[in-house]
């Protein structure tokens, strides 16, 4: 079979911010290719650049290095061919819902009689007739999303972007709008050549999509490609659609590394500062319980998600984390405790704090940042100095979230205190003795 | 409550660390107070003013003349923030000296300017012409810093998304001037613009009533009349004229400032209704009025879109065309030089200036800026003093609210500079020294933004704390002290510094006045200002002003700024 020619393409495309010594690299090295009719699935743990990459698709940003190609011509400023449906819906709150979809065609020099039964077209089609004069604020969650995913298809596009643009909504709201979404699309009445969705849901990925596309963090970069050939509609509880999550999760969840290369260096030294997992700490050990408790050696991720009733991406980060402590050992899409993990668990509260405090000493980002606050005088460090330590490697809104996820572990394992209203990190016992 | 809220937000971004640029700023502020003060020296008229007859016929008239002025600076005023704040906005690189001088202009006390620019636009222009200036540009310069700063912040915090949907769609500048920024920032516009023109009234009647000694700035309008009819002791000019004032404040408000604002609730960006939307009757009037709808219809939207396509073609074409960025450079230097000659010449003749002033001489200055430190600081306490408990007992009383606020926003809304003729008439008959009714003066122009602020901080405290403080039986002196004082704290932090600015601008009327041909004075620099711009004394003029202007420029930025911090930090209950 002869290959077509791509309706969009990626080349080499990196992103990476500031310059020197300060650069960070947000996404590296990336080829995605996109061809007429598909439904590509762009699937990724939050912060791995998926939407910094739907941005440059778009031309909303230009990349730092490689270029991006629409029907093989390279894309300057914005794609009129393309259009995105936002996760917070972005519309116009001053705006009726039939305002709010004329809006593009409006911008494009479309008279006004026109504009009117094209939208009012688009929205019957949505299932919302009845509702043009309403304004966003009066409709519920999936209503909106509906007037976004009008106002997107009003303009005609050939390449549909979708930025999570189910996750702020209910469970129900979100499947309905899912199937209906993909109804139209199979129907082959809408305009679009292609869709490109961009989720942290690896079952929404298999869900709707025929290409899933995995991206890792830290850099940012792609580290498989999966074909979903299931019919549809697919059944999650089917085993076909089962044997595909596994798979994924064992994708994204990786494999424990040697320690060394898990836990990074420290800030400042060559080689990779480990950005930790935002997770709530309180559940951490929960999810340790949960693995004990099951009494099997090695027990399966995404059943595990299931079984604790949390996101694929809120349990990753919890694994992750758990992993660079030394309590678990993933492979292969299996989490098994270690000797460590046991000890936790068994463990009352006060020891468990003793456990965490003792293993994250041994994170070099802990360790970098309590050989600095022994080294100062009065054992303080202002939240600055932190930040600035830092942004040599990382951007300063990426080195102010790193910072508030230190200062929770740090807390948590009494290593520190901080003090918010000052925004200094001082060694505890300093404060009693004044 | 939310109205009193955002009314009452501090329009100043104190939360800005102070850098080099603010000092840069208050250099070409003191630049610019030189360059006028060396364009006035060349000043040797006397000022006659005009003659104002206190037949009541007259009084609308005046009326109309102090409305054109306000009706003037305004435009102005609006003219300058939304090009401002887009600019700022827009340009990342401007930022560090646009974000500045709004802070440095929105503290100077900018009553203290007004002899210098009158004394400069007097040498330059017909006197006629030259005072109406004056008036227009203290106008301007009393309501433009809010709104700029107002809709540059909206500009600034539009919500990415939104943005970028913005851009996806394609919407040419106009149209993202006209869907996206204009709706984002109408309503920080139309709010800030309610208190600017209430400040505009403030500074207004005391320019029109503006006179020391010999020398009369005087202007035709109701602020000159209420000033003749004191002196004159006509008490019935003065109750006619502070009515038809009321009536025209009430009637703007009722007939404008309110349908603005409850049209543009519909701009709220919150996706959740709000349980009292702002109101107006001559909004429903206007909505439900037959000619208005056919207006609409046949004039005001078949407009719109013409000048929608007109726009869209406008862009197509200026976007094809290339950018003349040597012309910009070209500019960028060319006002950077001047800038810089401006500075270097004026700090030379100015410097020179001030040399001939002697070693007393400044000390008299810094003694009249401490003592009237003291005055201001006297005025603050005692309006603390008595807006706290007042304050607090309407707010916890919704009963005692509904009906007290309303009440206390009209007489607010009367200038305090308005009433200084008729209070000043009753005092020195009273008392034969200033000192009283000076203090009494800069109160009256501060003690409402304190009690708003206090009604606002008593009303905001949630539910469950006071129940809370009830059960834990606080009473008395810990009622106060572990509850309400911190509860208020923002609150009170907030209407200080907006007070405290407002004390500074009333002691150059305060301070000194001419009534019945005889010159009161209490000792300050307000009285110092006033009695070098009478004198011609233009070495202490411009000497005093810079040492007002740095010191209340300096509290702002270094005192009130940690308050504002602290209060931020700890005390915001959100």
């Amino acid at each position: 079979m002869r290959r077509q020619q791509p309706l969009a393409e990626m080349r080499n495309v990196t992103m990476a911010y500031g310059t020197g010594t300060k650069r960070f690299v947000a996404v590296s090295n990336v080829n995605i290719r996109i061809d007429e009719g598909e439904f590509v699935a762009l699937l990724g743990p939050s912060g791995c650049g998926k939407s910094t990459l739907l941005r440059i698709m778009t031309g909303l940003q230009n990349p730092s290095e490689g270029t991006v190609l629409y029907r093989g011509e390279p894309l300057s400023g914005v794609n009129p061919k393309a259009t995105i449906v936002f996760q917070s819906f972005a519309l116009f709150p001053w705006l009726t819902v039939q305002h709010n979809v004329e809006l593009g065609l409006k911008a494009r020099g479309v008279p006004r009689s026109e504009r009117r039964e094209k939208a009012t077209a688009l929205l019957d089609k949505v299932g919302l007739d009845g509702f043009e004069t309403a304004y966003p604020r009066e409709l519920s969650g999936g209503m909106r999303q509906k007037v976004g995913f009008a106002r997107a298809m009003a303009v005609e596009p050939e390449l549909l972007c979708l930025d999570e643009p189910f996750s702020v909504l209910d469970v129900l709201s979100a499947e309905s709008l899912r199937d209906e979404l993909l109804e139209l699309w199979q129907s082959g009445t809408l305009p679009m050549k292609a869709i490109l969705l961009v989720t942290h849901s690896i079952e929404e990925a298999i869900y709707m999509a025929d290409r899933i596309i995995i991206m890792d963090k830290d850099p940012g970069r792609v580290i498989q490609t999966i074909k979903v050939d299931l019919p549809h509609p697919r059944s999650p509880k089917s085993t076909e659609f089962g044997a595909l999550v596994d798979r994924i999760y064992g994708a994204m969840a990786g494999r424990t590394m040697e320690e060394i290369v898990e836990m990074g260096t420290a800030p400042g030294q060559p080689g990779r500062t480990r950005l930790l997992p935002d997770i709530e700490l309180s559940a951490l050990g929960i999810m340790l319980e949960h693995i004990a408790e099951s009494g099997i050696p090695k027990v399966n991720i995404p059943d595990l998600a299931a079984e604790l009733k949390v996101e694929s991406n809120d349990l990753l980060k919890l694994t992750d984390a758990a992993e660079l402590l030394g309590f678990v050992v993933v492979s292969e899409g299996d989490i098994s405790l270690t000797e460590l993990g046991q000890k936790y668990v068994d463990a009352s509260i006060t020891e468990r704090k003793e456990i965490f405090a003792s293993r994250i000493k041994r994170l070099p980002v802990f360790a970098w940042l309590l050989g600095m606050l022994e080294e100062e005088e009065d054992h303080r460090l202002s939240w600055d100095d932190v930040q600035d330590g830092l942004e040599h490697e990382f951007p300063s809104e990426e080195a102010e979230r790193f910072i508030e996820t230190v200062v929770e572990w740090g807390r948590y394992g009494e290593l520190f205190a901080y003090d918010d209203g000052r925004e200094i990190i001082y060694l505890e016992g300093i404060e009693d003795q004044e | 409550m939310t109205i009193l809220h955002r009314m009452f937000k501090p329009g100043q971004n104190l939360a800005r660390k102070v850098s080099p640029a603010d000092l840069v700023i208050l250099l070409v502020v003191a630049c610019l107070a030189m360059v006028g003060v060396r364009v006035a020296s060349n000043n040797v008229q006397t000022f006659s003013g005009p003659s104002i007859s206190l037949d009541p016929k007259y009084l609308p008239w005046y009326a109309l003349l102090s409305l054109g002025r306000m009706t003037a600076a305004y435009v102005l005023s609006m003219g300058f923030s939304l090009l401002f704040g887009y600019y700022t906005a827009t340009n990342k690189r401007a930022r560090w000296y646009m974000l500045p001088i709004l802070d440095v202009l929105q503290s100077v006390p900018i009553l203290s300017f007004l002899p210098i620019i009158l004394l400069a636009m007097t040498a330059v222009f017909p006197q006629g012409i030259a005072i109406e200036l004056s008036s227009v540009i203290l106008i301007v310069t009393s309501q433009a810093w809010n709104i700029a700063y107002s809709w540059y912040q909206s500009l600034a915090t539009i919500p990415k998304e939104l943005r970028d949907a913005t851009k996806m769609f394609g919407l040419n500048p106009w149209f993202r001037f006209k869907t996206l920024m204009l709706p984002f920032g109408a309503i920080g516009l139309i709010w800030n613009s309610v208190v600017s023109w209430s400040n505009g009234w403030f500074f207004l009647m005391a320019a029109e009533a503006f006179r020391v000694g010999k020398k009369d700035f005087r202007l035709p309008g109701i602020g000159a009349y209420l000033w003749v009819a004191a002196d004159q002791g006509d008490s019935g000019a003065i109750i006619s004229a502070v009515i038809v004032l009321i009536v025209m404040i009430v009637a703007l408000d009722q007939l404008v400032w309110r349908p603005l604002v409850a049209w543009a609730d519909r701009f709220r960006l919150d996706m959740v209704g709000s349980d009292t939307p702002p109101t107006s009757w001559f909004l429903d009037a206007i909505n439900e009025s037959q000619i208005v709808g056919f207006m609409q219809k046949r004039v005001f939207r078949p407009t719109g879109e013409w000048l929608d396509r007109l726009m869209s073609v406008a862009f197509r074409q200026t976007e094809r065309q290339a950018r003349p960025s040597l012309a910009k450079n070209l500019i960028r230097w060319v006002s950077l030089v001047l800038l810089y000659v401006l500075i270097v010449h004026s700090l030379w003749s100015g410097g020179q200036m001030l040399l001939t002033l002697n070693y007393g001489q400044w000390l008299t200055i810094f003694l009249g800026v401490f003592a009237t430190l003291m005055r201001v600081m006297a005025a603050l306490v005692l309006s603390l003093a008595w807006t706290i408990p007042v304050g607090v007992a309407i707010g916890l009383n919704p009963k005692v609210s509904r009906w007290a606020q309303p009440v206390a926003q009209i007489i607010a809304a009367v200038p305090a500079t308005a009433l200084f003729p008729a209070f000043i008439l009753w005092f020195l008959k009273l008392t034969h020294t200033l000192e009283v009714p000076a203090i009494l003066l800069m109160m009256s122009g501060i003690h409402w933004y304190l009690l708003f602020n206090v009604i606002a901080g008593a009303s905001a405290i949630p539910k469950d704390l006071r129940y809370t403080a009830s059960l834990l039986r606080m009473r008395g002196k810990g009622w106060w002290r572990d509850f309400v004082l911190p509860s208020l704290f923002p609150y009170l932090v907030t209407g200080a510094i907006t007070a405290f600015a407002g004390a500074w601008n009333a002691c150059i009327v305060a301070e000194y006045v001419t009534f019945q041909d005889k010159a009161y004075e209490v000792f300050g620099v307000g009285a110092i200002i006033s009695k070098a711009t009478n004198q011609g004394d233009y070495p202490m003029l411009l000497g005093s002003t810079l040492c007002l202007i740095f010191a209340v420029v300096a509290m702002n930025r270094l005192v009130w700024r940690h308050f504002y911090q602290l209060s931020e930090d700890r005390y915001r209950m959100e």
